[in-house]
Formats: C-alpha cells, sequence, structure tokens
C-alpha cells in the first residue's frame, strides 16, 4: 500500500494554524491514503482536533481562527481562491466528540438532513439513501421500526451511530471522526471501533484520538502530533512497534502525555 | 440548647417569615382579581360584549369596539414587530461578538426601558401628525415596545441551543444562514414563541401609548386611518366618567375581560414553557 502520488486522497502541504495570534499547527505535511483508516494521535492540546476541523474547513468558523497552506482532496486544493468552504464540507463527514444529532428531528429525518437541508426532495431516494447509511452505521436493525422516534431519544452509542449515519448520507469523499468515542462506554466504543475497521473498506477515514490503544486497534496509519507539529506520520506498526522518534516512543511508552 | 436545637429554631422562623412574605406578596395581586371580578362580572353578558358603546352616562351597549379594536391593534402591531424583533434576536445571538450586535443588544435595553407615554409622543409626531388618530399609529406605538421584548427573549431561545448542533449542520454543508434558519430555529422555537406571547401580553395591557395615538371610539373598525377604541382606553375613559353609577361598572366589566385576555395568554405561555422541563 505504499502509495504512489495517486493513491492518495488527502495531502496536506505546509498547513499552519492560529488562534488570533497563537499558532497551533506549523508547516504540517501529510499523506492520507484512500481507503483506510489514518489516526492522529498526541496529547492534550497538540493541535489533533484543530488538524481535522481545517481538513473540512470548519476551523476557519471560529472568531479569529486563521489558516494557511495548502489541502488536496482528490487533488483539489481545498483551500484555493475562490473555493467555497460549504461545498468542501458537503464532500466530507464529520463525527464529533459528544454525539451530537438534532434533537428536534426523527431517526429518519436525521439521517436525512444532509439531503433535505441541501434540496434534495424525492422521497424514494430519500428513503432509500436513510435505508443504506443506517445499515452501513450498523443501526438499522435496532431502528427500523421506530424511524419517528426523536434522535435525542437513543443511548449515548446509537446516538453516535446515528450520527455516522447522518455523515455517511452525504457519500462522502472522507470522513473526519474528532475522539467519536471518549463520551462512550466500553462496550459502545468497541462497537465503533468495528465499524470504523468496516468502513474504511469503502471510505477513507481519519480520526483522532487521545486513546492509543484505540489508534492500534483501528487505523492503518498513524501520525504523531506534538505541540503542534507532526513528529512522526507512519504505518500504525511501525509507530507502535518501531518509533524513529524519540519523542515518539516517550509518548506511546506513556512517559508523558 | 445545642446546635441542633438552635438550627431547627432559626429554620423555622426563617420558613415563618418566608411564608408571610409570600402570602404579603399575593395580596395585591388575589385584590385585584377579586375585586375585579366582584365588580365586573355582573356588567358581562353577550350584549355587553357584541355592542357597540353607548354614549357615557347611558345605559345600554357594550364595549365590542374596544375588544375589536384591542385584538386589531395587538394583531397589526404583531405582524410588523415580530419579525423585526425575531430576526434581530436572531442575528445578536448568532453574531454575539460583533460591534453591530452588540450595539443592537444594547439599543434593545435602552429602548424595553423607555417610558412608554414616550413612544407615545414618538407615533404622534411621526404618524398621528402625518395620518391622523388611527390604528396604524396605535399598532406603531405598540409595536415598538414589542421589539426590544421579543428580541431579547428569542436572543436567549437561540443561546440556549448548543453550539455543537450548528456544528452538525455546518459540517453537513448546510450554509449558515439556512442553519440558523432551519436547524437553530427549530431547537428554539418554543423559546420564541413564549417571547412573542410575553410581549403581546405586555402590549395588550398598555394605556399610555395609544392615549396619543387612537382617539378611541364608539363603533366598529371604520380603516386603518380612522380612530379607533381599544379596551384599555375604554376602561380609562369609562373610569373618569361623572355619570358614576351607570359608567363604572362598565369600566369594572371591560378591566375583567382586560385581565381574562391577558391571563388566557400567559395560561398559553405557562403551556408552552412547561414540555421543555416536564417531558
Amino acid at each position: 500500500m505504499e502509495g504512489d502520488m495517486m493513491s492518495f486522497k488527502v495531502q496536506v502541504e505546509s498547513l499552519n494554524a492560529w488562534f488570533r495570534d497563537r499558532q497551533v499547527l506549523k508547516k504540517i505535511n501529510m499523506q492520507i491514503n484512500e481507503k483506510a483508516v489514518t489516526a492522529i494521535i498526541g496529547p492534550s492540546g497538540c493541535g489533533k482536533t484543530t488538524f481535522i476541523r481545517c481538513v473540512n474547513r470548519m476551523h476557519e468558523l471560529v472568531p479569529g481562527a486563521r489558516v494557511s497552506g495548502k489541502i488536496f482532496l482528490d487533488g483539489e486544493d481545498i483551500y484555493a481562491k475562490g473555493t467555497d468552504a460549504v461545498k468542501i464540507r458537503r464532500k466530507i463527514g464529520m463525527v464529533f466528540q459528544k454525539p451530537n444529532p438534532f434533537p428536534t428531528m426523527s431517526v429518519y429525518d436525521n439521517v436525512a438532513a444532509g439531503l433535505k437541508l441541501n434540496g434534495v426532495k424525492d422521497r424514494k431516494r430519500l428513503d432509500g439513501v436513510v435505508k443504506e447509511s443506517l445499515k452501513s452505521a450498523e443501526l438499522w436493525d435496532e431502528v427500523k421500526n421506530d424511524f419517528d422516534k426523536s434522535g435525542a431519544s437513543l443511548s449515548g452509542g446509537q446516538q453516535q451511530r446515528l450520527c455516522i449515519a447522518r455523515a455517511l448520507a452525504v457519500e462522502p469523499e472522507l470522513i473526519l471522526m474528532d475522539e467519536p468515542c471518549s463520551a462512550l462506554d466500553p462496550s459502545a466504543t468497541a462497537r465503533i471501533e468495528r465499524l470504523m475497521r468496516n468502513l474504511s473498506k469503502d471510505y477513507t477515514v481519519v480520526v483522532v484520538t487521545h486513546n492509543m490503544q484505540q489508534a492500534a486497534r483501528v487505523s492503518d496509519y498513524t501520525g504523531f502530533l506534538y505541540l503542534g507539529q507532526l513528529i512522526e506520520f507512519a504505518q500504525t506498526r511501525a509507530i507502535f512497534e518501531n518509533p524513529r522518534n524519540k519523542l515518539t516512543e516517550n509518548y506511546i511508552t506513556g512517559r508523558f502525555g | 440548647m445545642n446546635k441542633y436545637t438552635s438550627r431547627r429554631i432559626k429554620n423555622l422562623v426563617m420558613m415563618t417569615l418566608a411564608y408571610v412574605a409570600l402570602i404579603i406578596a399575593l395580596i395585591p395581586l388575589a385584590s385585584i382579581i377579586i375585586e375585579t371580578i366582584a365588580r365586573g362580572a355582573s356588567a358581562i353578558n353577550l350584549n355587553f360584549i357584541t355592542q357597540e358603546t353607548a354614549p357615557l352616562g347611558q345605559v345600554g351597549g357594550g364595549i365590542g369596539p374596544a375588544i375589536e379594536g384591542t385584538l386589531l391593534l395587538v394583531g397589526f402591531a404583531s405582524l410588523w414587530a415580530v419579525p423585526i424583533g425575531v430576526l434581530s434576536g436572531i442575528y445578536v445571538a448568532e453574531f454575539r461578538d460583533n460591534i453591530v450586535a452588540r450595539t443592537a443588544r444594547f439599543m434593545n435595553d435602552v429602548l424595553s426601558g423607555m417610558p412608554s407615554i414616550v413612544l407615545g409622543i414618538f407615533a404622534w409626531i411621526i404618524v398621528v401628525l402625518v395620518v391622523g388618530w388611527s390604528v396604524i399609529a396605535g399598532a406603531f406605538a405598540l409595536g415598538i415596545m414589542m421589539i426590544p421584548i421579543v428580541s431579547r427573549t428569542t436572543e436567549e431561545a437561540v443561546k440556549l441551543v448548543p453550539g455543537t448542533i450548528r456544528e452538525a449542520a455546518l459540517a453537513l454543508g448546510v450554509p449558515r444562514w439556512k442553519t440558523t434558519l432551519t436547524v437553530v430555529m427549530s431547537s428554539s422555537k418554543r423559546g420564541i414563541a413564549t417571547g412573542i406571547l410575553l410581549a403581546v401580553a405586555r402590549v395588550t395591557g398598555e394605556t399610555a401609548p395609544l392615549l396619543l395615538t387612537i382617539l378611541g371610539s364608539r363603533f366598529w373598525f371604520a380603516g386603518l386611518t380612522e380612530p379607533t377604541a381599544a379596551l384599555t382606553l375604554t376602561v380609562f375613559d369609562l373610569s373618569q366618567s361623572p355619570f358614576v353609577s351607570v359608567d363604572l361598572p362598565r369600566a369594572w366589566g371591560a378591566s375583567l375581560i382586560l385581565i381574562m385576555i391577558i391571563l388566557g395568554i400567559y395560561i398559553i405561555v405557562r403551556y408552552l414553557t412547561r414540555e421543555k422541563y416536564g417531558r
């Protein structure tokens, strides 16, 4: 899988990010492979979340936030002049730390939200997409009889899978997950992790996690971020078994973090 | 006396004081309602609600035009003030850091503290001097009173919508304006509706701005640019009448109807806000 240029789904070139005058990402370069899980690990405050929020242009929504550098998605620079952030976000699904289904919407409407809010009205198509997405998110069997239930009435783990289904419904090129299991119990976590593995057969997944075991379990590639810099990026096994950088080694062996 | 007993005594004294204070606080409200019912109920019958108003001192007639006038004034006031109030409240809540939003919030606070008679004079200069005493002038004055109330409650309701919900929609590639008008609005619609009703209840009971704008009338609605009656103004006129034996009971009757309308609105508000915590 050691990729030539063509198989990179996402290519990050000297990415810098700021909150007002505090620089939180420094000259990040990274290539993310298609149909694989890439984990971003690092201690709190290292810029993991900021990094993936740069990839779908959510970072700039925070007042005072700024970005420089290039990110290519399928060869197209998402920060190129004249590129509409809204259109970029439509191509990228995002799952957040805390499950955030729309509280006033039913299970069905939550999954259909991305399409409906962007103007799709064809009921047949919506039905199909909702069913497929819920199946892919491994939630179908649990909710197929109560589509009209409020999304907020599901359990935490179910809500997170509902959010994954909502992200899948817009057929994203890329799925970003920001510590998707940090609010879940171990069994719900195991379920999401299995789901991530399965999703990587069809999708490119980038997951931020503070849980090194999780990175080791689910990812094909791992990047270690520290103080806003990408210290090391390699196949997950290489990072965990044979880290090249002393900092990486210290972090994964638990000497700091 | 050990510590425990002294604490119990303190507790008892404080509880008693609290109860007494509560009762004292309720006396004015209870006596107003009881008094109004006692004196007003006998004046109310079908004719009283549906008939045109008789001249002062003349037996018969009703306060139909006043009820109609109040509903029309508040209706037209809402028609223009609610959209402005709601949209400005949303703006202030969604862009809380920018200078326009901060200025708007401050202006709203100033406006909501403005004495209503001043708003009446303002409406008199702006509208009455141009089109005359009229429904339009009254609705204009009441609407100005409604804007800050609606705007403020909308702002509070929208602020309660968690940022994570907004981000979920934005991450789906929904434009910001659409996120606000769909996801954010639907999550806060109960709060917004409550604010609108509170503003309606508030201006339904206003007299001062109407004194200067609608003149009053004994007859049914005759056009938007014609003078009109309103319950509050009718209560005022009847209570000032020299024919006490005829007109004072009518003033009480009109008061009772006014109170019932406002009370009805508050009951709807209670109903709307109840479910939020009940479920």
